[in-house]
């Protein structure tokens, strides 16, 4: 039951076994909470058999292991000598892991407000048009698939075949650089263009996450406020800044941050489409790299502490704007 | 796509021709027409180039751009027959199955789970409660990097590496805090009349978890099971890590990933095996995007 499965049925088997096996134990769970009386005591008994599980699972799966990974960041590459801050040091000095910490500076600068940008003019343009639930589908759609496909997806664009002869180009980008009387590019070769040509994958796949949350804050903006600025005759362009921008304000910014911290931690589409070559590391693949491939457990553990340490000021920032939208 | 959890005011009949005016007033602007056809078009070709060329024959993919099929139309089923190649290292059949005997199990676990603990945290009063609940929110922030070596050192020490338990056990813990916070704020909504009521009449913390919190939760569990089998099913860093050693419990990204780092100019095996790895998240979405959409404003909008 614990082995690896590796025929079709054996696996089958073992995830009804799995699924077996953690019904048995919500059963007996709740066996035990139906028998517990009443009153103070019994619901203190209930509460934590409720929470065992989770409580459980969350101690051993993510607090023990996050301890555990700032400890190790003050160890060397094998983990076995304490060298203090030095991982930290090469981090903000070495010249290869200066460039990652510059590229996921372009990564968190700007996807977020591009991906908004776009996400909340779209929400306006086809909002109560006739086509809007087609035209947002369209938008959404690349938010449901894997940041595998979309890098995939977006690698076919960017190909490049060399200049010569009859060879003719397949990816998009390249062919347009042709039609437009330029020599084709290896795109995703340059830095720091390639970072840039990565970032429009996230770009593109965040947008629909921004338009889909404005859109619903665009629409809860009351009718009358909107009735009343057009009899005063005001522009499309004043209506946006004045109305539109305010009255979405705190969307914007959970939007902005929420799209921020998912970018710090980008690491599928940089690994599918260069693998972290050409200058296009960032902090999220340099963790894997430096854990698995050069084998430096510490300087990964401190990359990992890094990632942890520039997402706490995000949250704080936007927690803080939530109150504040709350109170007000 | 329309349907969304934060109020929206209902026209009143005095309000009806402002909202018709406003209909009127977008589409005589051809400006936002226009922009708005633009991003949607750029949106949608990149997927559109590789749909068109998973169906061209290898040779076309490789020498032509896939815009030239509307000038020379050869479609063929080759592609999809070579990822699906029986015996060949391209197989994607068996990675499917991975994929979905990783989601099942990852999404039902904390989904099941977290409905307990929710519950114990909205409508049952213990010592600590507060503290506890605070601290599991506060785990939401923890990225998933800090926690992948210890844990896989944890599952080496316990001999589960390479096995599907290695993924279900760490989907399951990633996804719980943000689960607990969710079906949290969902059970808080729930009046408290009810739960009176029940209590009254002598139900139980059980028989009130069952019989009046599941079927009113209903809802809130889609919106979280969409979310999470999204999350596991695209997922590629966990299986990395955990799965990365054996193509066994390997899900069809990480075969996808290898591919395209293996074989990156085999456009014919990448364009099909990316289509055959959207077609299940896409479907889920185009289904259940009600849902979707609700939980995502859940969980953006409050935080």
């Amino acid at each position: 039951m614990f082995n690896t499965a590796s025929t079709t049925p054996e696996k089958l088997l073992q995830m009804l076994a799995a699924l077996l096996l953690f019904a048995a134990i919500m059963g007996l769970i709740l066996f035990l909470a139906g028998r517990v009386g009443g009153g103070k005591r019994g619901n203190t008994i209930v509460g934590y058999l409720y929470l065992a599980p989770a409580i459980l699972m969350l101690a051993v799966g993510l607090v023990y292991p996050g301890l555990r990974t700032i400890y190790q960041s003050f160890f060397d590459a094998a983990g076995k000598a304490f060298i203090g801050f030095d991982n930290y040091a090469t981090i903000f000095t070495d010249n290869d892991q200066l460039t990652v910490l510059r590229n996921t500076v372009f990564w968190v600068l700007v996807t977020p407000f591009v991906a908004t940008a776009v996400g909340l003019v779209y929400a306006i343009l086809v909002d109560k048009s006739r086509f809007e639930s087609v035209a947002k589908a369209l938008i959404f759609l690349p938010m449901s698939i894997s940041f595998v496909a979309a890098a995939i997806i977006w690698k076919f664009v960017y190909e490049y075949r060399p200049d010569q002869g009859n060879v003719k180009q397949i990816g998009l980008i390249n062919q347009i650089i042709v039609w437009l009387g330029g020599t084709p590019q290896q795109l995703l070769i340059e830095s720091p263009l390639n970072t840039f040509l990565l970032i429009v994958v996230m770009i593109w796949i965040q947008a629909g996450f921004a338009m889909t949350v404005l859109s619903a804050a665009i629409k809860a903006i009351p009718d009358d406020i909107i009735e009343a600025a057009r009899l005063d005759g005001t522009t499309a362009w004043t209506m946006f800044r004045n109305i539109t921008l305010p009255s979405v304000r705190p969307t914007l910014v959970v939007v902005l941050t929420t799209i921020a911290i998912g970018t710090l931690k980008v690491f599928d589409i940089v690994r599918t489409m260069t693998g972290g070559q050409f200058n296009t590391s960032v902090i999220a693949n340099e963790f894997y790299s430096q854990t698995f491939r050069a084998d430096n457990q510490g300087l990964g553990a401190a990359l990992a502490v890094l990632l942890f340490v520039l997402v706490i000021p995000i949250v704080v920032y936007n927690v803080r704007q939530l109150r504040q939208s709350e109170a007000s | 796509m329309t349907a969304t959890p934060v109020a929206t005011p209902v026209p009143s009949a005095a309000q009806v021709p402002g909202r018709a005016e406003t209909a009127r007033k977008k589409l005589s602007s051809p400006w936002a027409s226009i922009a708005a056809i633009v991003i949607a078009v750029l949106w949608t070709l990149p997927t559109f180039g590789l749909f068109v060329s998973s169906f061209r024959p290898e040779r076309a993919i490789k020498t032509t751009g896939w815009w030239t099929f509307f000038t020379d139309p050869t479609v063929t089923l080759d592609n999809y027959k070579g990822v699906f190649g029986v015996g060949s290292t391209t197989n994607l059949a068996d990675f499917f199955v991975n994929s979905l005997v990783i989601c099942i199990p990852a999404v039902l676990i904390p989904m099941a789970l977290a409905a307990l603990s929710a519950y114990a945290f909205a409508w049952i009063e213990f010592k600590g409660k507060n503290i506890l609940f605070l601290s599991i929110f506060a785990l939401q922030i923890v990225p998933l990097q800090v926690t992948l070596i210890p844990l896989l050192e944890i599952f080496v020490k316990v001999d589960l590496t390479g096995t599907f338990w290695t993924l279900w056990l760490a989907h399951s813990t990633f996804a719980l805090p943000l689960a607990i916070y969710l079906l949290h704020n969902f059970m808080r909504e729930v009046p408290a009349t009810l739960i009176e009521a029940a209590r009254v009449d002598g139900a139980g913390h059980v028989a009130i978890f069952f019989k009046v919190m599941l079927p009113l939760l209903t809802p809130a569990l889609a919106a979280f099971g969409i979310f999470q089998f999204l999350w596991v099913w695209n997922d590629l860093l966990v299986a990395l890590v955990f799965a990365g050693g054996g193509n066994e419990v390997a899900p069809i990204t990480l075969q996808l990933a290898n591919l395209s780092g293996t074989r990156g100019t085999a456009w014919q095996l990448l364009s099909a095996g990316a289509f055959v790895s959207i077609i299940v998240p896409v479907t889920v979405f185009l289904l259940l995007q009600r849902y979707f959409v609700r939980g995502l404003l859940a969980g953006s909008v409050k935080g």
